[in-house]
């Protein structure tokens, strides 16, 4: 997966769980959780939708790696 | 219009999902009404035919304005216990010397909540019971005479027979003979008479106190802007009220999460994501649990005495998305396995932000949960939401240097806090709830 790819799927599953205009100005580094609101089912609900997209298993272990998009994007990149 | 909590004054019956003559079921999804916060599934509550839709889609109406009636069919007779009092005008076995007359339609005239209590506590439905008291108020006396099952209905040999031949049920049949005794040619004339329906308003079981007298505007189309303002106001009359009425005291807890987050992760570690666990879930339940050894802390502050949940209805405060707040029920929560409880939260959660919530899913809470962990805060003194008599809250889970068996550690920790109702429990029995919840917490394998 490609980091366009990956920031692409990223900003899909969030835009299902948080749609609204923050999410068109959202920075590559903000923090998800604090900038969009969510609380901790908004979360647990972007992690399945981004495991579903991502088509592998997302443990709590790896919560920490989502906290921006930019970070998500390596998280997925990196484990192919 | 159902009072769709202690906050609703009015609402918009924006469309009706039945038609006249469409048969109904009690529970059915009948119409959906917009009110100041939210737009809300409302069900019925009786089984029966649809009469007449009273309410154009559009019209604003206050609360308690009849929407619609349904015809009830005359039964042989209705289960007792039910827990809707409803003007159906069936039941059970009434005495000879006042049989029910068959169109019946007043509710059930009770004012004492002794007496409520006591029928519940017998599984009697008050609007099977004839009031024996001045201006037919249900008594205590009534009451246990229900209790004690139908009483055996004076009727000649041959009345008996034929209604058992015709199928008709002595209790409906008005008697004529000595005493109010049915007679043959009693039982005839019932039989040739087409079965009775019984209008019956379609109101709601919620324990609202009578809706206050308001002036409507007329209904308008609601944007965003003006929901949120009218949402505001709803909120800004219920708490207003809850301050002005109820005498609020309030505890708070420090409670160690380490086991409950240890074992949550290591349940979590083996399950796909749907089915995983957030710590609100633990809260919730233990919350809930513990709710069974304090039952003055579950029910409503009703005409000036403490009335029982009938069940751990627990309202759960759900911020909604650009402001406002609901606090819809997860029903019988004490009862739900860990797992059915957080699938239960999270289809609150999305249909609540998604504005489809059930009209029951509003008035049934017994008491309200809120959590405002993830919103950094540590402490919650809540304001309890009328006429309940509780609130329990849970902040943030810190990490805190502590005394572990007598060394310093530092472990996870949050702040349980009750906000209760003064007329209905003492601080001793809220500060017991909180120690019931902690020690719930710390073998959080037994919450399953």
């Amino acid at each position: 997966m490609t980091p366009d790819e990956a920031q692409e799927m990223i900003e899909e599953a969030l835009q299902e769980i948080a749609p609204g205009p923050v999410l068109n100005e959202l920075r590559p580094d903000d923090d998800l959780r604090e900038r969009l609101e969510l609380d901790s089912l908004d979360f647990l609900n972007f992690v399945e939708a981004l495991s579903d997209r991502a088509g592998r298993r997302i443990d709590e272990d790896d919560y920490p790696e989502l906290v921006t998009i930019e970070t998500a994007a390596k998280f997925l990149c990196t484990r192919e | 219009m159902p009072s769709l909590g202690a906050d609703m004054d009015a609402g918009t019956v924006s469309q009706w999902l039945v038609r006249p003559g469409d048969h109904v079921s009690k529970g059915d999804i009948i119409a959906v009404v917009e009110t100041d916060k939210s737009t809300v599934e409302v069900e019925c509550f009786d089984t029966g035919t649809v009469g007449e839709l009273l309410i154009e889609p559009g019209q604003r109406v206050p609360v308690g304005t009849v929407l619609a009636t349904i015809s009830t069919e005359q039964p042989a007779a209705t289960p007792a216990g039910g827990p809707v009092e409803r003007p159906t005008g069936a039941g059970r076995e009434p005495p000879p010397a006042a049989p029910a007359p068959p169109a019946e339609t007043e509710p059930p005239h009770v004012e004492s909540p002794l007496v409520r209590r006591l029928a519940h506590r017998h599984n009697v439905s008050l609007s099977s019971i004839r009031g024996t008291g001045p201006s037919g108020v249900i008594t205590r006396e009534d009451v246990e005479r229900a209790a004690a099952g139908p009483t055996r209905i004076k009727a000649s040999p041959l009345a008996r027979r034929l209604a058992a031949e015709l199928g008709t049920d002595l209790a409906t049949v008005r008697g004529t003979g000595i005493g109010g005794a049915v007679r043959a040619e009693d039982v005839r004339r019932t039989a040739e008479r087409p079965a009775e329906a019984v209008p019956a308003e379609i109101t709601p079981a919620a324990p609202a106190e009578p809706a206050p007298v308001v002036a409507v505007p007329p209904s308008k189309p609601v944007d965003a802007e003006e929901r949120q303002a009218d949402m505001r106001q709803a909120i800004a009359r219920a708490m207003a009220r809850s301050k002005r009425e109820i005498p609020h005291y309030y505890l708070g807890n420090t409670i160690d999460l380490t086991y409950a987050l240890e074992w949550m992760h290591e349940h979590n570690r083996r399950l796909p994501v749907r089915e995983r666990l957030i710590p609100s879930a633990l809260l919730l339940k233990a919350a809930a649990v513990a709710l069974r050894e304090f039952p003055r802390l579950n029910g409503f502050w009703a005409a000036g005495d403490f009335v029982p949940g009938d069940g751990v209805h627990l309202g759960v405060a759900i911020s909604l998305r650009g402001g406002g707040l609901m606090a819809p029920a997860i029903r019988d929560a004490d009862q739900l396995s860990l797992t059915e409880l957080m699938t239960a939260l999270r289809d609150l959660v999305s249909r609540t932000r998604s504005g489809r919530l059930r009209g029951s899913e509003l008035t049934n809470a017994t008491i309200t949960v809120t959590n405002l962990g993830d919103q950094g805060v540590e402490f919650v003194h809540g304001v309890i939401y009328p006429p309940q008599v509780a609130l329990v809250g849970f902040g943030t889970t810190v990490k805190r240097p502590c005394a572990v068996d007598g060394l310093i550690g530092v472990r996870p920790m949050v702040t349980a806090t009750l906000a209760a109702d003064h007329r209905a429990t003492d601080g001793y029995t809220g500060g017991r709830y909180l120690q019931t919840v902690a020690r719930l917490l710390q073998r959080p394998e037994e919450l399953r």
